[in-house]
Parts: C-alpha cells; structure tokens; sequence
C-alpha cells in the first residue's frame, strides 16, 4: 500500500520537474522584460572569479558579466556556480548566460551553445620540484587531484597512464586544498588557480609541469537560443574592436586578450 | 519538453555499480563502529566513571553540534596539517563513525534511562558483576526499545555519506556526480541516483529490523 503511494507521488513529481525547460528563442526576451541579465559566474576561480575581502564576487568573469548587461541596459544577477554544475544550469534555465572559464569542446557542444571566446585560458598539471614529471607517462603511479567536470579532468582522462590515481574534487577550492594538504601529488588544474596557489603557498615549492590544454574562455547560452547569442557576439565584437576586451584582459590578467579564436 | 535519455546513465551501470558498493561498505564498517562507540558512550554516560562520562559528553556536543561536511573535511583536509594522511575512503568511514557513535550514545541512553531500577537491582541482588548487569541486564531490553530510532539513525548516516564524493571517496553519488559531468544528463544520473538510495535505505532498513532482534538482543 505505502509503496504504491510512493511510486504513483513519484510519478506525479516527474513531470512537474521536467517541464519548466520547455523554451527556445525566447531568452533574449525574457532578459529584456525581466530587465535582469541571470549570469553563472565562478568564485573558486581567481582571478576569474573569486570572493574578495568584502565577500562580494569579483573578477574577469564577473565584469564581463556586468559589461554584458550595461550593454543590454539591464541589471546583472551573478549566480555562483561550480566547474561541475555550471552546464546544469543553463540546461535547466536556471541562469540566461555562462561566464565561467568555459572551455568549448565537442561534448559541451552536444547540450549547449557557445558565443565568442571573450577571454584567454589554458590548463596544466603542477607538481612540486622535488617531484619528476617529465611527460604524462610518468603521472603512473602518482595521485593527481582535478576538479571534477572541468576540462583538464576530461583531458587528463585521456591523456593520463592507467597506473595513475585521478582523484576529482567537487570545486578548485577542495582540490586546491587536498593538494596543499598533501593528499595529491600532483594537480591538474587552470593556470590562473595554480598561480594564485603558488602566490600563497610558497613553502611547497610548486612548479609548471606539462601543458594539458589550450582553452580559451567562451560564453555558453542555452541550446537553441540563436537570438541571445547573436546578440552577446555583437556585443564581444563590439567589446574588440574597441580594446575594452583588453583592457578587461590587463587589468585581470596583466596582459591583453589577444588572438582569440570567433 | 526535454529528452529523458537513461541509456546514457545505465551504460555506466559498473561505475554505478562500483559506487553502490563503496556506498554499502561505508555504512557497514561505520554502522559496526558507531554501534560499539555508542554502547560504550551510553555507559559512561549513564554507569561509568564521572571523569568518563564528562569526556563522552563533550564529544557528543562537539558531534552533534557541527555540521557533518566540516567533521569529514577536518578528518581529510585537516589532519594532514598533524602530520595524519588519511585516503579518502579511510576518512569517509571515520567521520561516519565518530558521526554515528555520538547519536547512537544518546539514543541508547534514553533506552537505558528508561530501564525500571528494581530490574538492576534484582540483578545485583542476584551476585551478577557490574559488567554483567550492564551487558546481560540493561543493554538488550534498552536496544530492543531504541531500535526503530537506532536503524532510522543509521540510515540518515548511510544517506549522509553522499557527502564522502566531495573528499573524492567514490560512492554512489560520486559516480552518478562524474558520470553527469561526462555526458551532461544531470537530471537522469539524479533520478537513477536517487532510485538507487532509495532501494538502498528501504533495503538497509529491511535488513537491520529482522537483524536487530535476532542478533543483537533477542525477541
């Protein structure tokens, strides 16, 4: 009796949770009624995105977020999101925009769509000196920490030996700590978050290993949403040619945006 | 409306399988520990020495008023800072453990609170030892009258080690967690992750109602 109500409240549930993703083309003018821009942003990403001293999101991310939205004459809403669930949330329309160190890969491709790459990135393994690592072969045998569903974590899957133990954390923060704890050797991870390791923990003596990946940052919109995405490349474009994309890019990063791929 | 593809889940039924495995070791090596450190608690708090029972006590409070994540990242992330390294897997049975001993001892104190003194009594006036009166006089009626909360205690630890993913111990959430960051089928790896729980807790509960009786105290 009680497992009957069970599955038939469990049947009722369903559809009530699959059917607010029923939309297309209709992003840009839901952004523009509800006069607020709903942007994914990261804090565990410096200087991309991270919590400042007055615990207020800031970074890369977060002014092009905000440049974004002046541009579109709406408010920006910042949604702190994870590597991992960042894609969830533009699939279930929880957020309009993801501006998160998104790297555009063939499976990303699959669920949503990217705008323009706005920003220049790329991933590394990182271990300290006293640790060999010449090539990917020689991770065998060794733990590496990655954030899991990040791309270094899909890369490293490919590229790492089988005898290596890849350990996946939730957020860079946690990985970042099993690392300077000492529960990993080696980590895998954006070179931005491994500087800014190094910065604050001189004592492991840490150092640039391999390169896993080129990626540049792109802007992810929901699958379908063509009108939103023309209009954020307009405005990327726009951004350009008028150098605010560098000096985005210099003020962050200490050097401009570069040759971006379109 | 979107496409619910669980193919793409189900494929990665050994990961899932893996995953449910680690998920039911954890909850049987923390269930052991836990039982034992909460009859052990119970009885320092409620016959043991005073010094004992103030040191149970405080371990209680400090267990029972924190967070579970924060126990298991002391353990993980903590730790190391003293110079102990613990895997993942090794801290994840710890922290359940430590987390389950704490309200194990307070459930089972209210069964042994409960116990009728002239019951003790009649068994010291018998010659039976301290030991004895606690083990044979008090213990079994008090589990048998605590039990139903005992098992819904240790299930809420077995649903609370879907937290054990974050220190990158591989259980079941982990998995349904890495699997969705593969194939981007979030809401599918969720529900099936859920379902899974589910058969999980009900069987888990199934399992320590006819288990309880038989082996731990008798009908």
């Amino acid at each position: 009796m009680i497992r009957r109500r069970l599955l038939a409240t469990a049947a009722l549930a369903l559809p009530l949770l699959a059917s607010p993703m029923a939309w297309a083309q209709q992003a840009l003018d839901e952004v523009m009624a509800a006069k607020t821009l709903r942007v994914a942003i990261p804090t565990d990403f410096p200087p991309y995105g991270f919590v400042g001293t007055d615990l207020k999101p800031q970074g890369l991310d977060i002014d092009m977020a905000q440049y974004i939205a002046t541009k579109l004459g709406v408010k920006v809403e910042l949604i702190p999101v994870t590597s991992a669930n960042r894609i969830p949330y533009l699939q279930t329309r929880k957020a309009d925009l993801v501006i998160s160190t998104l790297g555009k890969n063939a499976e990303r491709e699959k669920v949503i769509d990217f705008a323009i790459a706005y920003s220049p990135f790329y991933q590394a393994v990182f271990a300290a000196k006293s640790l060999p690592v010449k090539s990917f072969a020689d991770l065998a045998g060794k733990t590496v920490g990655v954030t899991r569903g990040a791309i270094e974590d899909m890369e490293l899957t490919k590229l790492a030996p089988s005898g290596a133990e890849i350990r996946r954390f939730e957020d860079n923060n946690a990985t970042v700590s099993a690392f300077v704890s000492g529960q990993v050797q080696v980590i895998a991870t954006g070179a931005s978050v491994a500087g800014a390791m190094m910065a604050r923990n001189p004592q492991l003596g840490t150092e640039y290993k391999l390169v896993i990946k080129e990626s540049p940052n792109f802007i992810g919109v929901a699958k379908g949403e063509d009108k939103l995405r023309a209009k954020v490349n307009e405005i990327v474009l726009a951004a350009k040619a008028s150098g605010d994309l560098d000096r985005l890019a210099v003020k962050w990063l200490g050097r401009p945006a570069g040759e971006l791929p379109q | 409306m979107v496409q619910l593809d669980f193919a793409a889940v189900l494929v990665e039924w050994p990961a899932l399988l893996r995953g449910l495995g680690l998920t039911a070791g954890l909850t049987a090596l923390s269930t052991a520990g836990g039982l034992l450190l909460g009859v052990g608690c119970a009885w320092a708090r409620s016959g043991g020495p005073r010094w004992l029972g103030l040191v149970a006590a405080g371990y209680v409070e400090v267990i029972r008023n924190t967070p579970f994540i924060v126990q298991l990242f002391f353990l993980f992330f903590g730790l190391p800072g003293l110079g102990v390294r613990l895997s993942p897997e090794l801290a994840s049975v710890l922290a359940m453990t430590i987390n389950l001993g704490a309200y194990a001892g307070e459930i089972l104190r209210a069964g042994i609170d409960a116990t009728p003194r002239g019951q003790i009594e009649a068994a010291r006036a018998l010659a039976l030892s301290e030991a004895q009166v606690f083990t044979r006089v008090v213990l079994p009626p008090a589990l048998s009258r605590i039990w139903p909360a005992m098992v819904s205690q240790i299930i809420i630890v077995m649903l609370g080690s879907a937290v054990c993913g974050q220190i990158s111990a591989a259980e079941l959430s982990y998995q349904a967690n890495l699997i969705h960051s593969r194939n981007f089928r979030a809401f599918e790896a969720t529900i099936v992750a859920t379902l899974l729980y589910l058969a999980l807790a009900i069987a888990l509960r199934r399992l320590l109602s006819w288990a309880g009786p038989r082996l731990l105290f008798g009908r």
